[in-house]
């Protein structure tokens, strides 16, 4: 990956990654800021309200025929958490020049469509128009809500929410609803103002263009971008664990049950803890989908996933209610097994070349590279995929052990079934 | 011999050969990627459960195919999943209504992997106590997908459109079903769907063609098999069930309409549907349609919203749907738009930018290496070139999108499924 991230003006940034291999090309705007419970719905509201229409494209309609006409162009509302920063803005994807029928050029009009959507929206009386808002909030009320239709991620956010209640990682990607709830017009349009001027703007840029054209369509489509004092993002605050592991228990009218734990770890050699991580439950030859699920049949799936950013790993399981105590002390002995290097001769080199497979194809996906280099450019973090995969390769066993060991229990959460509902 | 096909328009050129086992072989150059994937299917899936093997009629348990595709992992000398992952593979299986797929892609090691994938695939192994133990892990699949609403709502569609097509069974089964499986039943599905004859692997890569189809040649049986006779029942036209509602833990209402559409069996006319269908949908419900934009202004549909096209043997719908607080409304504004279009025809401006969006979304789709694999597979399976799909596009008109409009979309052809909150 031949990656340059040069700075075009103040406090914007392009990543530019060369790339002729692939149909499309893909240019992304994102802003960078801290996760804060008073702003994180606001800034999550903002792609919505902002796709809705521009100054030259003032609704739906003449948004998406202007898109249709530049051969099915898509420009997505995008909002992530990167660690403790949430990244809010727009993902554009258009087909490579060689391919548009007409030969004509799509990377100039696409990127200008794409700055017009950050720098001039649809509005009227200066703010936002009232029914693009109206409309978005309730879409907004809906999409957070609408994580309890999928019990999986539901239980997977409501353990980190617990785990993380006291820092800013606990706040879900879209904020809570009463937070969206609480959304006003006039203030949108300042907080609007206020983030398009005071915070980090990453452009990524990945297709076959050369490096000046592209930096010059995207200083021309973000030319009236203001630019005042751009704020610094901190860096993500370690875990407080709990003095005893805590337990958590939901609720709802399911038909399996959903285990989760959260594990926080002292450790910071990350290296270890990732491949730690893979061998525990990253990955389908890890300990919990080989022993909780093939070995005991608990599950269809358990899994585990690394929080780099905050030393935490969590498990991800949906069980029957009644094995919660079995798939419970499982995946307890399987951490264990982790910690005392108790491993068959293939399972090291099977994690190993899982996450040194998963470095190497990085660079053929264009969804992939984006959303890594964010994460790098978000924490401030530098290393490409290519220099992992050399820390992921020289870690030992000895470092492994030594990395689990420091993992402690700190919160058990589980989603149950409705008592009359059996 | 491997013969090669430059297809201009795509810029992709596919390399073809026929074993003379009967398996068909696919190779995807991609040089500059340093992935390869391989992607091994057979002619077999959810809706198969009834056919003809040896002279005999057969009536397998739902789902069958599926627990036969989590079987198949099992080897003599353990699992294939570890043998894969041990070199950094990452293997995984998928069973659909008319085939399953087993693919793994990897960085290194490819040869060594296809090896793996080619006889794990065709080597079935399994006792009667591996079958029983597996009950327990589709049992949770099972339980899993029941909670899904996105399924529920769009398993009973299926089940309100078709009153005799197998496509009304859950490709899984139920935990009822699958209690019936035994290692007989899966010996004797593997013998009949699993022959090279009825099999077809792609490899998209930068991988040596020619080394490809040796391998192959080396792993696979010397003989194919005989066609299999499968039996989908007589559907009617009508349609089962005009309405179905359940009440589920979810946050606000949610839908599917689904229309059922003439069918269409074999040959580049399949394509061509599957084209026409994708675009009458854009026309009459996509993003850039007026009755989107209508119905998303007013507070009836949100970003969920959408639909598709799906052919299957004997069977062909058009899909909509999305949350919503008044499905009915909505179910009945599409109904209407369709009617509109057909009475007032399309806006010919308005034509052509969907045109122009709908060949842009097929180039796209040619970035992932699954689609690729997958389209090879199903042009194989239903005898079209899925390369081919510019020259396909050419030939639609918007006569062809008014015609299928009038003849699919309409009143009597059309289904409700609904998920509503429960209290």
């Amino acid at each position: 990956m031949e990656a340059t991230r040069t700075r075009l003006a103040d406090g914007v940034f392009l990543t530019f990654l060369p790339a002729r291999k692939f149909k499309t090309s893909v240019i992304s705007a994102q802003f960078v800021v801290p996760l804060r419970r008073d702003t994180v719905s606001a800034n999550a509201l903002l792609p919505s309200v902002l796709r809705r229409g521009t100054v030259t494209c003032p609704d739906m309609g003449a948004l998406s025929a202007k898109l249709d006409k530049l051969y099915g162009a898509r420009i997505d509302g995008t909002v992530r958490k990167k660690g403790e920063a949430q990244c809010v803005g727009f993902v554009a994807s258009l087909i490579d020049d060689r391919y548009a029928p007409g030969g004509e050029k799509l990377l100039e009009p696409v990127a200008d469509l794409l700055g017009e959507l950050v720098c001039d929206p649809a509005t009227e009386r200066g703010r936002f128009v009232a029914s693009y808002f109206d409309s978005e909030k309730t879409n907004l009320i809906n999409a957070i809500r609408s994580i309890l239709n999928d019990k999986r991620e539901y239980a997977d956010s409501r353990l980190l929410q617990e785990m993380c209640a006291e820092e800013p990682y606990g706040i879900p990607r879209l904020g809570s609803q009463q937070d969206a709830e609480k959304l006003q017009l006039q203030k949108l349009y300042a907080q609007y103002q206020n983030l398009i001027a005071s915070s980090r703007l990453e452009l990524f840029y990945i297709g076959s263009a050369e490096q000046t054209r592209v930096e010059q369509a995207l200083l021309s489509a973000f030319s009236s971008l203001p630019r005042d004092a751009v704020q610094n993002i901190p860096p993500a605050e370690p875990h407080t664990p709990p003095q005893e592991p805590r337990t958590v228990r939901d609720r709802l009218d399911v038909t399996q049950g959903k285990l989760g734990m959260g594990f926080s770890c002292g450790s910071d050699d990350y290296p270890a803890l990732l491949l730690g991580n893979t061998l525990f439950g990253g990955s389908s030859n890890s300990k919990l989908f080989l022993n909780v699920r093939e070995k005991l049949s608990l599950c269809y799936y358990a899994s585990s996933l690394y929080h780099r950013r905050k030393g935490l790993i969590t498990v991800s399981s949906g069980i029957e209610f009644e094995n919660y105590q079995r798939a419970f002390d499982e995946i307890c002995a399987q951490l264990e097994a982790v910690r005392e290097g108790r491993l068959e001769d293939w399972e090291l080199d099977a994690a190993r070349s899982t996450l040194l497979n998963a470095y190497a194809s990085m660079g053929d996906s264009q969804g992939r590279l984006e959303n890594f280099c964010l994460g790098q450019a978000a924490s401030g973090l530098s290393e490409t995929p290519e220099e992992l995969a050399q820390k992921v390769r020289e870690v030992t066993l000895e470092r492994i052990c030594r990395a689990m060991e420091s993992a402690r229990l700190d919160t058990v959460y589980f989603l149950e079934g409705k008592e009359d509902a059996e | 011999m491997m013969k090669q096909t430059f297809y201009e328009r795509t810029g992709e050129s596919v390399c073809r050969e026929v074993l003379p086992n009967g398996l068909q072989i696919r190779v995807i150059p991609k040089p500059d990627y340093a992935k390869k994937y391989a992607f091994f299917a057979a002619s077999y899936g959810g809706m198969d459960t009834r056919f003809t093997l040896d002279g005999k009629p057969m009536d397998t348990p739902a789902g069958i195919a599926h627990y036969l595709e989590h079987k198949m992992f099992d080897t003599k000398d353990g699992n294939a999943l570890q043998e894969l992952a041990k070199n950094g593979a990452e293997p995984n299986a998928f069973t659909a209504n008319t085939l399953t797929g087993y693919y793994f892609d990897s960085t290194g090691h490819f040869e060594e992997n296809l090896e793996i994938l080619l006889s794990f695939v065709s080597i079935p192994y399994f006792t009667e106590e591996s079958v029983a133990k597996e009950q327990g892990i589709i049992g949770q699949e099972i339980r899993m997908i029941e909670d899904n609403p996105d399924w529920q709502i769009y398993t009973r569609m299926l089940q309100a459109l078709y009153s005799v097509s197998p496509v009304r069974t859950s490709i899984a089964g139920t935990v009822e079903s699958i209690s019936h499986i035994t290692a007989d039943t899966l010996y004797d599905c593997h013998r009949a769907f699993y022959t090279p004859s009825n099999m077809i692997l792609t490899v998209v890569g930068d991988v040596d063609p020619v080394h490809v189809a040796d391998l192959a040649r080396r792993i696979l049986p010397k003989e194919g098999g005989p066609a299999i006779q499968r039996d989908y029942g007589q559907e009617p036209e009508a349609v089962a069930q005009r309405e179905t509602s359940l009440a589920m833990e979810v946050s606000n209402p949610q839908f599917l309409q689904g229309f059922k559409c003439r069918p269409v069996w074999k040959g580049e006319e399949y394509i061509r549907t599957v084209l026409l269908g994708d675009m009458a949908c854009d026309l009459l419900l996509g993003e850039s349609s007026p009755l989107y934009q209508r119905l998303y202004t007013q507070g009836l549909i949100n970003g969920t919203f959408g639909g598709g096209f799906e052919v299957l043997p004997g069977a062909a719908h058009l899909f909509a749907g999305g949350e919503s607080p008044n499905p009915k409304a909505v179910a009945e504004e599409i109904q209407k738009e369709a009617l509109r279009l057909v009475r007032e025809g399309l806006n010919e401006e308005f034509y052509q930018q969907i045109r122009r969006a709908a060949f842009g979304a097929n180039i796209r789709a040619m970035n992932s290496f699954e689609n690729l694999a997958v389209s090879m597979t199903e042009g194989h399976f239903n005898g079209y070139d899925p390369f081919r799909f510019p020259e396909v596009f050419d030939t639609i008109r918007q006569e062809d999108v008014l015609e299928f409009l009038r003849d699919n979309i309409t009143a009597e052809h059309a289904v409700l499924s609904e998920i509503v909150p429960k209290e």
